[in-house]
């Protein structure tokens, strides 16, 4: 199916119904889903910035390797783990 | 997810807003109280929106809008976009009954943010028959296809009994089949109009094994195409669920006529001051009424409770099922197998053996003339 096959080209997107959100009242981001609240550590804010639908997977992680100077090997295991797990509870369309 | 810190009272993560109780349908497992609120004592829909304003402020990051049928008020749209307004992540909680194609449009462009549509059975006879409906679940149906076409996530909602035990496996891929992202397979919990139809509810000990089997087996197998979140029965258990995530940490929930209480139920505990709404302010109530401090801590707690190790897991369960298996909130919830009345329970759960006609429901209605027999 769709959601758990993460290639090179797929374009990441957050649905409609899942939404990251600064929190003003508790100072930290969050992923607002159907009766979930996730903590949003900065890495995987500055992953989930990027999943606009029109970039691909390689671009973000090309994007994110430069911006932070990473390891790009490092940068595609993490955002292919998050994406992975995400896709799998149905909080990140591929 | 967001504990609050260790030694203060974080603010709310969700509100359960009761916008009525009015609703077309009569399913025997309600949770609503049996004496429901009438129309004329709802909150205006300005009320309301001055309670999501305060909601959100505070910290209230999801608004759940429920019922009753929250359809059944003409100001839903009215109420849904003022929600979107504020911030807050907004969830409709309906049977599908009264909405059209055009007015979830119209949610849809106020700025809903989800739908959790509840089905009685994959069987549509069966299922128009446990919500008292004719013609409920093609109406259902019907409704699914205008949310999905809307660009609307849907959950759907399933509560499992001893009538539909049998094809919890068949509403998982029905809940596929209608496009859903996400269905919430809950076993019938005992409150409300449920507690009162519990014997015609109970499902067998075997038959609910074999559903919780096939529903764990379907979760793993349809891991990226739907969400599974299982709640398993209470009554087969050997500790107690963590209720609402314990007392006045998570949630709180709002009647139709603006009581705000700790959860659904709260109200069949005697003795419990509850503030309302129309008087003070969300904020005020959370910290200060006394309803929402009575079982926060572990103060309150007897043992078993007081020494467990799972004091902080499950917070020793429901105090509403507490009172009205042991006539006291503050005992242990006696699903737990540590607490003096558990083998209590597994009597009650035998009302489920045997292949026998099961009593017939009181169906949930505004007024409770069956039982004035």
């Amino acid at each position: 199916m769709e959601a758990s096959e993460l290639s090179t080209l797929s374009k990441p997107r957050l649905p409609r119904g899942v939404r990251l959100k600064y929190d003003e009242t508790r100072h930290e981001w969050l992923l607002l889903a159907p009766e979930r609240v996730i903590k949003a550590n900065e890495i995987a804010v500055e992953i989930l910035k990027r999943c606009d639908g029109t970039a691909t997977f390689s671009a973000i992680v090309d994007d994110l390797a430069a911006q932070f100077s990473a390891d790009r090997a490092r940068v595609e295991a993490d955002v292919r783990a998050l994406l992975g797990e995400l896709a799998a509870k149905r909080m990140v369309d591929l | 997810m967001t504990p609050p810190q260790q030694g203060r009272i974080g603010a709310p993560v969700a509100i359960l807003a009761e916008l009525t109780h009015r609703c077309p349908l009569g399913c025997p497992y309600c949770s609503n109280p049996l004496v429901l609120d009438a129309r004329e004592d709802e909150l205006p829909a300005a009320e309301w929106k001055r309670i999501f304003s305060e909601a959100a402020a505070f910290g209230v990051l999801h608004a759940h809008l429920s019922g009753g049928e929250p359809a059944s008020r003409q100001d839903l749209v009215e109420i849904v976009a003022h929600c979107a307004k504020v911030g807050l992540y907004t969830n409709l909680i309906t049977s599908g009954i009264g909405l059209t194609r055009e007015r979830i449009e119209q949610l849809s462009a106020a700025g809903l943010d989800h739908v959790q549509l509840a089905i009685q059975d994959a069987d549509a006879a069966s299922a128009d028959k446990i919500a008292g409906y004719e013609g409920a679940f093609a109406r259902k149906r019907a409704a699914a296809g205008w949310i999905t076409e809307a660009g609307l996530p849907l959950t759907i909602n399933a509560v499992i009994h001893r009538a539909n035990i049998s094809r919890a496996g068949k509403m998982v891929g029905l809940a596929v089949e209608l496009g859903a992202r996400r269905i919430e397979i809950a076993h019938t919990q005992y409150y409300g109009w449920g507690m009162l139809n519990r014997a015609a509810l109970m499902p067998s000990r075997a038959e609910a094994e074999a559903a919780i089997a096939e529903v764990e087996a379907l979760k793993k197998s349809l891991s990226g195409v739907i969400v599974i979140d299982h709640v398993v029965p209470d009554y087969h258990a050997r500790y107690p669920k963590a209720c609402m995530g314990g007392w006045g940490k998570r949630g709180l929930n709002v009647t139709p006529s603006g009581k705000v209480l700790p959860c659904h139920a709260a109200e069949t505990i005697p003795g419990l001051e509850f503030w309302n709404a129309r008087e003070r302010s969300i904020e005020d109530i959370w910290f200060n009424s006394p309803a929402f401090n009575a079982f926060r801590g572990d103060g309150w707690m007897r043992e078993p409770c007081r020494s467990c190790p799972r004091k902080t897991i499950d917070y020793g369960g429901c105090r509403c099922q507490a009172f009205a298996l042991t006539g006291d909130a503050r005992e242990a919830d006696p699903v737990c197998h540590l607490s003096p009345h558990h083998a209590e329970i597994a009597g009650i759960a035998a009302q489920g053996e045997g292949a026998g006609s099961a009593p017939a429901y009181h169906y949930r209605q505004m007024k409770l003339r069956e039982l004035a027999e």
